[in-house]
């Protein structure tokens, strides 16, 4: 429940006995407090810095670490206080985020440390208030950029890649022409070709010397067969390439509908259609025009050119600041050239001869050109134009700097993945010099303890029946609240709608979910608490993902579908608190709960789940495996995590990572 | 939709900062206007000045209240926290009664609500109010609970309910039921129920349940009688 609104719980439980005159059957008991203890001061010492607050202020949110008796783990009996080995910083924020019932992202804190923060302590950062959740977005999706820029480039150098059909692997030759040797000639050739192209046309017409006749022929014309078997050759190598990508394209509509395609298209078509024509007078105009297009193979350069591209689509994503330059554009063209034409129609032989012929006169002063063809003659024509000509740097000046800006924005992004990419190897090959060494044989070792414990402690955690868990006093008084609304409609809620279910059921499932946190907080902690270096052992420390996903591991961090039942997933769904954090924030819920698992689905949360789960991910197959023998630890779950993920994506906002 | 969404929340935010601020008088006992820098320039249509509201000190509504000092405490900080100017305003309470039931309506009944803990009906809540209602009703004997139930159900406070005030009630707080309910909610559900209230408790059948008729049956009612003390210890 919120920050302020649980305080007020009492007052609504005290209004409830409006309904009591008017109520038809008996109402239910409430929930006692088994032991009232008057509210008091906990003191938290996060890293030596003490915090200190209400009790209640921490219970107001019981699905996170602090709200909970997860924090029970981490009292220290000899000081009475709650210790937390954690970033005091952050801490800070949680800890308002208790009393206020906001989170807020400072922007000094770097995002994936942030993020691991709130996943330690059970905080959806999907409650970010408002006023931090657009900063908060944008640094998340540049990480999530980064990370994407690193996983690409790894791909890119595995070795072992899944063997790609033929098809596949000449598109991604083409794509990229570093991959093998073969794309690297293809790409330079293709290269060569295209400036020989260019070139060739613009060479076809100087003038090269005279013929007996006095006439200056152009090269194209005095050595035509030349240029011709040139422009055959290049169209030729053109047609083979657009063949081989059509060939290789994954989707071949949507390559066809590409501007690549068309542009290479548009640069061979004019051959063919040369070639289809004959010298017929009435259309050689016609073809002499077509020529026109074999420009556009000079446009071909951009896939060659990493700049050219961004240009492009510098250009495509400022369409509309463009379309405003060229509009206010028009306006003043349009209305500087009818005063001008009317200024000047008084003098005698002005060219200005009608509101179009000024339109070239303007065009030429405010874009500051002043060619001087055109010239106002009489005093009220020159004031005019003085004041075109200053408004037009204006008018040309706004718009120029938002085009800009775009470009050098992109432009740095793209450099800036460049860069990384390059300086990764070096620093890989650093960190791997520097790991080498018994630090790494320790980590290795401590790894695969923690892990033969958590098996051991499995066995034992797994017998045991009887959970100590109960819901919190809140919800048992809330929950009361609503049945005395029920009794007194002589009504009740739905309880298969998920969303609305209050009775019984919920308590169930609260007994269900709380189990189910206490077993993984069990394994959890019995994983953080181990102190040193167990047994050497064997295996591979690929399985275990302890150390999270946002250390960023390896791939082999895809772990297939556990055992879990499905009838723990739904129950997942902690329903009473759920729907009031649903009102409470509905907005919330809507967007970004939503957007947010999506956009994120792949990275995070399967991360921040997967930290918790770890625990569970061992327990399906423990009874077969002995701690000592295989430390192949067995894939486990996020198929599991991938549901938890889904389930909350249904318009449900929780306040916990489970 | 995003830009749809923070438009609104904004709106909302701003709301939330307009009426606790409202330059109109507070009423009663100590009060202290506090005026802030304000927040907006007068050229805008609004000024801001938040506006303070304090109650009496602890002795005073510990001896007019039944609460203990620690009770008093413990309500006056959730108080603030949700109310930092120290009064509440009806789209106030509404908001936070509604957070109780999110899945129904319950801004009528958080209307009637407040008009019941509004005593001196000035359109807001302080905490005097608040206290006093809350004391009345959880630690006040079963006469006077009754009794502010009765001032609860009588809208226009002339002392007695009628058939149309026990339906406005009736209806408000089967909307807080919202529309997933089993069985489904029928329309005559409310009406039903209201007749039945007034067989039970209008003696005289004259169409209107008196102050006296209302203890009356009420202290008959073994059910009602247990249901009152239901809440004893909520704090």
């Amino acid at each position: 429940m919120a920050a302020g609104v649980a305080a007020w719980l009492p007052f609504a439980r005290a209004a409830a006995i409006g309904w009591m005159p008017v109520a038809n059957c008996p109402m239910p008991l409430a929930p006692t407090e088994k032991n009232k203890r008057q509210d008091e001061l906990i003191i938290l010492n996060v890293s030596g810095r003490r915090f200190q607050t209400w009790r209640t202020t921490l219970e107001r949110y019981p699905d996170t670490l602090l709200g909970s008796t997860e924090k029970e783990f981490f009292f220290n009996e000899d000081t009475k206080e709650y210790f937390f080995d954690r970033d005091p910083e952050v801490f800070r924020c949680i800890l308002n985020f208790y009393r206020t019932g906001k989170l807020h992202y400072p922007r000094y804190e770097c995002i994936s440390a942030y993020d691991e923060e709130l996943a330690f302590y059970g905080i959806l950062p999907e409650i970010i208030g408002d006023c931090c959740y657009e900063e908060y977005k944008d640094r998340k999706r540049e990480n999530a950029e980064r990370l994407m820029d690193d996983n690409d480039s790894e791909n890119n150098q595995e070795g072992s890649m899944p063997s790609l059909s033929f098809r596949q692997t000449m598109w991604r030759a083409f794509e990229n022409p570093h991959t093998s040797t073969l794309a690297l000639v293809f790409y330079y050739v293709t290269g060569f070709f295209i400036a020989v192209s260019v070139i060739t046309n613009v060479v076809e017409t100087v003038p090269c010397g005279t013929v007996p006749g006095n006439k200056e022929l152009p090269c194209g014309e005095r050595y035509a067969v030349a240029f011709f078997c040139l422009d055959t050759a290049c169209v030729m190598i053109f047609t083979v390439e657009y063949l081989l990508r059509l060939f290789a394209a994954p989707s071949r509509y949507r390559f066809i509908r590409s501007v690549m395609s068309i542009i290479d298209v548009v640069a061979i078509m004019p051959y063919y259609i040369g070639l289809v024509m004959t010298n017929n007078e009435d259309v050689s105009g016609a073809f002499v025009t077509l020529r026109v297009f074999r420009v556009f193979r000079i446009f071909k350069f951009s896939r060659h050119s990493q700049g050219l591209r961004i240009l492009g689509y510098t250009l495509k994503s400022c369409a509309s600041e463009l379309g405003f330059l060229l509009f206010s554009l028009t306006m003043a063209i349009i209305i500087f050239a009818t005063v001008m034409f009317y200024a000047e129609k008084g003098s005698s032989a002005s060219k200005f001869t009608s509101i179009p012929a000024s339109f070239w006169y303007t065009i030429v002063t405010m874009t500051t050109l002043g060619y001087g063809d055109m010239v106002p003659k009489t005093i009220a024509g020159k004031i005019f134009g003085s004041i075109c000509s200053l408004s037009g740097v204006l008018v040309i000046a706004l718009p120029v700097p938002v085009i800009v800006s775009n470009f050098s924005r992109i432009y740095h992004q793209n450099q800036r993945a460049d860069k990384r990419r390059a300086q990764k190897k070096a620093r890989l090959a650093r960190i791997r010099v520097a790991k080498t060494g018994s630090s790494n044989a320790y980590l290795q070792s401590k790894r695969n303890g923690l892990l033969n414990e958590a098996l051991e402690l499995t066995g034992s955690t797994e017998d045991e029946q009887h959970m100590t868990k109960g819901t919190s006093l809140i919800e048992s008084q809330h929950h009361h609240l609503l049945h005395c609304l029920e009794k007194t409609t002589g009504l009740s809620y739905l309880v298969d709608d998920p969303l609305l279910s209050v009775r019984t059921s919920t308590i169930k499932n609260h007994e269900f979910i709380d189990e189910q946190l206490f077993e993984q907080n069990c394994m959890e902690s019995s994983m953080q608490n181990y102190p040193s270096s167990r047994s050497p052992s064997l295996s591979s420390h690929h399985g275990l993902t302890t150390s999270c996903c946002s250390r960023r591991n390896k791939k082999t961090t895809h772990l297939p579908n556990s055992s879990v039942p499905a009838t723990r997933l739904r129950s997942m769904q902690e329903l009473s608190t759920i729907h009031i954090q649903c009102s409470e924030q509905p907005s919330l819920t809507t967007s970004r709960s939503s957007l947010n698992m999506k956009s994120d689905d792949g990275l995070r949360p399967n991360c921040k789940t997967a930290q918790i789960t770890t625990a569970i991910i061992s327990i399906p197959t423990p009874p077969a495996l002995t701690p000592e023998g295989e430390s192949q630890p067995p894939p486990g779950s996020p198929g599991h995590s991938t549901n938890i993920s889904s389930t909350t994506t249904s318009n449900i906002v929780k306040v916990s990572a489970l | 939709n995003p830009p749809a969404q923070t438009k609104k929340a904004l709106k909302q935010r701003f709301l939330k900062l307009l009426p606790c601020c409202r330059p109109k008088s507070i009423p009663s006992l100590s009060e202290s206007k506090c005026f802030f820098l304000p927040l907006y320039s007068v050229e805008d249509e609004f000024e801001l000045s938040t506006v303070c509201h304090r109650p009496e000190g602890l002795e005073q509504l510990q001896e007019q209240t039944k609460f203990t000092r620690k009770e008093l405490q413990v309500l006056y900080r959730g108080f603030k926290n949700e109310c930092p100017s120290g009064i509440v305003n009806e789209e106030n309470f509404k908001q936070i009664y509604s957070q109780f039931f999110p899945q129904g309506d319950s801004s009528t009944y958080a209307t009637f609500l407040f008009n019941a803990f509004d005593t001196d009906h000035d359109g807001s809540v302080s905490f005097e109010d608040f206290v006093s209602g809350l004391s009345i009703i959880l630690r006040g004997t079963i006469d006077d609970r009754l009794n502010w139930a009765f001032n609860l159900y009588d809208l226009n406070k002339d002392g007695c309910i009628t058939k149309e005030e026990m339906l406005d009630i009736m209806k408000s707080i089967y909307d807080m039921m919202g529309k997933y309910t089993y069985p489904a909610m029928r329309e005559e559900a409310p009406r039903e129920h209201v007749e039945n209230f007034f067989q039970k408790m209008d003696r005289n059948k004259d169409g209107v349940v008196t102050i006296e008729e209302f203890l009356e049956s009420c202290q008959k009612d073994e059910n009602i009688m247990r249901s009152m003390q239901l809440f004893d210890n909520v704090i």
